[in-house]
């Protein structure tokens, strides 16, 4: 099953951000990785949970816009260059990256898990595999981010 | 000062003026085929309406007749007769046009005058215009009214601020004429040259063609150290000229010898009491080229039937405080909510729910457009957000012509009442009388 995340629109101030982590909490969802884009007037928070179906449902009762996209988990080596390796691939592919953000942190010597948004990403996983990368399944990708 | 004995006529001999003048302007307007039809239809015989009163019998004209007629169908007279053609402009692109025959300028001129008069301008001022000249009727009317005094003119015409500011300092001109706004952006644009605005020489303005409040008038007469006084009128029944302040500066005297004006509950179309805010309707008593029946303005005001002080017995209508139709004038230009519902249209297929914001942080206009996020809109990619923002942007310019502020807001972030959403919110009005 694929990783999916769930982006959501908000206005850039205060009290916006809390809002919805406020809303997945009274849930009971856990809240595994997240990064939040922003412009001077609005947001874009990215949310990883567990249960993306229960979070979307209650999300969007509590009245916000939510959109799910599909996700690329991804092992890279937890050493210098590890990144721009994966990141020659998809530019030799001329694949483009949209953004990218932790899920877990692997400690020296180890491996990160890096989630990816890229234009395709079936395509963009057979090319990481090509090179030796494992992906990570959805399961194999909340495991790994302690859980 | 009064520059026509006809602005102090007894209320009773104007009664039997208005009375015969309506029905020469009815005989007139029997020569369009609109108006013929408009009659038929409202079953009213044009030699049926005997008083000023009667004029309640007759139907409305709007805005969309003018539209429908285009380019000139609401002529009154041979073609042969039209010495000046002006117009509005529109919400598609084209405008909607206005006639005068040589007799309607004369008295367009004089209308002028009577209200430049009353408000201090005396033959031998310097008055310099920054009113455009063109289609627009502010500058041509203004022009005229002020040769009608027997004043100088300086026809600057609008735009080019610095300019503006380098001819009043320089030919140091009595008196301005211009949109109340552009009075404060010259004086703006004066203090940040290093000039003191009030040492410009000038100690009277004459303001109009777009609302303003007693606040603005304050602020102005600080900055430019000037009297200013507001006057009224719309191309539609003439152009500036259908009222204007006296000295006492409680509402515009309307010259009621020229224009019957009505003030109707614009839901109901019934008369709303003296003082309370309406929408006017204004039906042209000696108007030959174009005559005008019961013209809905959609301007919002009030009218005081009191006696002035200044002895001119023409009702005096208050400032207009709105439009009943939600048109917005934005730095001068006339935006409809329907067009920035069309502006999203465009992008994104249909309208999502939005808002448009208008306030005046310093003395121009500054509008923001609200729009709320609707889920078929969203992206988790900042670039498509801020790619749809910016097209909505760009939309908005191409049609309105004017740059509006775009902001994203959360769904139902915009407040609805009672199923209606709410288009416009106006922060200029707020402190308005």
């Amino acid at each position: 099953m694929k990783l999916r995340q769930l982006s959501l629109f908000l206005e850039n101030r205060p009290g916006q951000l809390r809002a919805p982590c406020a809303v997945l909490g009274k849930a009971g969802i856990d809240i595994v990785t997240m990064s939040l884009a922003d412009t001077q007037q609005f947001g874009i928070l990215r949310l990883i949970v567990r249960e993306d179906e229960k979070a979307r449902k209650v999300l969007e009762e509590a009245g916000f816009v939510v959109s799910i996209t599909e996700m690329l988990a991804a092992e890279v080596p937890d050493r210098p260059g590890g990144l721009a390796g994966i990141l020659e691939a998809f530019d030799q592919a001329a694949l483009s990256v949209e953004y990218i953000y932790p899920l877990s942190a692997g400690g020296r010597g180890k491996t990160a898990v890096l989630v990816f948004r890229v234009e395709d990403p079936d395509r963009a996983a057979r090319l990481l595999q090509d090179r030796g990368v494992r992906i990570l399944s959805r399961e194999e990708a909340l495991s790994a981010a302690g859980g | 000062m009064i520059f026509d004995p006809a602005e102090t006529l007894p209320r009773a001999d104007l009664a039997r003026l208005q009375a015969e003048r309506l029905r020469a302007t009815l005989a007139r307007a029997a020569a369009v085929p609109f108006y013929r039809e408009a009659f038929a239809r409202a079953d009213v015989a044009p030699d049926a309406v005997r008083s000023a009163g009667d004029v309640r019998r007759l139907p409305f004209t709007v805005k969309e007749d003018l539209r429908r007629s285009y380019p000139l169908g609401l002529l009154a007279v041979p073609r042969a007769e039209v010495a000046r053609v002006h117009g509005s402009s529109g919400t598609t692109g084209k405008p909607t046009f206005v006639a005068y025959t040589r007799g309607d300028l004369e008295r367009w001129s004089g209308l002028c005058a009577r209200f430049l008069v009353a408000g201090g301008l005396r033959p031998g001022h310097l008055v310099q215009v920054a009113f455009g000249y063109g289609l627009f009727t502010g500058g041509f009317g203004l022009h005229q009214g002020i040769e009608r005094v027997g004043a100088g003119i300086v026809p600057a015409a609008g735009g080019n601020t610095p300019r503006q500011v380098m001819l009043l300092a320089d030919l140091r001109p009595d008196a301005l004429v211009c949109t109340p706004s552009y009075a404060l952006h010259i004086a703006e644009v004066a203090r940040a040259e290093g000039l003191d605005p009030r040492a410009l020489g000038l100690s009277l303005g004459h303001f109009g063609g777009e609302p303003w409040t007693e606040e603005m008038r304050q602020a102005i007469e600080g900055e430019l150290g000037i009297r200013a006084f507001n006057n009224y009128g719309l191309s539609e029944v003439i152009g500036p000229g259908v009222s204007g302040e006296c000295a006492e500066r409680g509402g515009m005297h309307v010259s009621e010898d020229h224009f019957l004006v009505e003030c109707l509950d614009p839901a109901t179309l019934e008369p709303v009491p003296d003082g309370r805010v309406g929408e006017l309707v204004f039906t042209s008593l000696t108007k030959e080229a174009m005559p005008v029946l019961r013209y809905r303005t959609r301007d919002l005001a009030a009218l005081d039937r009191s006696p002035c002080r200044c002895g001119r017995t023409g009702v005096r209508m208050g400032r207009v405080v709105g439009r009943s139709d939600d048109m917005l004038i934005i730095r001068g230009v006339n935006v409809f909510p329907s067009q920035i519902e069309e502006a999203l249209l465009r992008v994104e297929g249909t309208a999502p729910h939005y808002l448009i914001e208008v306030a005046r942080p310093g003395t121009l206009d500054e509008a923001v457009v609200k729009v709320e996020v609707r889920p078929r809109d969203f992206r988790d990619a900042m670039r498509e957000m801020v790619d749809l923002r910016d097209r909505i942007d760009h939309e908005i310019h191409s049609i309105t012509g004017i740059r509006m502020k775009v902001e994203l807001v959360a769904p139902n972030a915009l407040a609805r009442s009672e199923g209606k959403a709410k288009r416009v919110l106006d922060h200029r009005r707020e402190n308005g009388p």
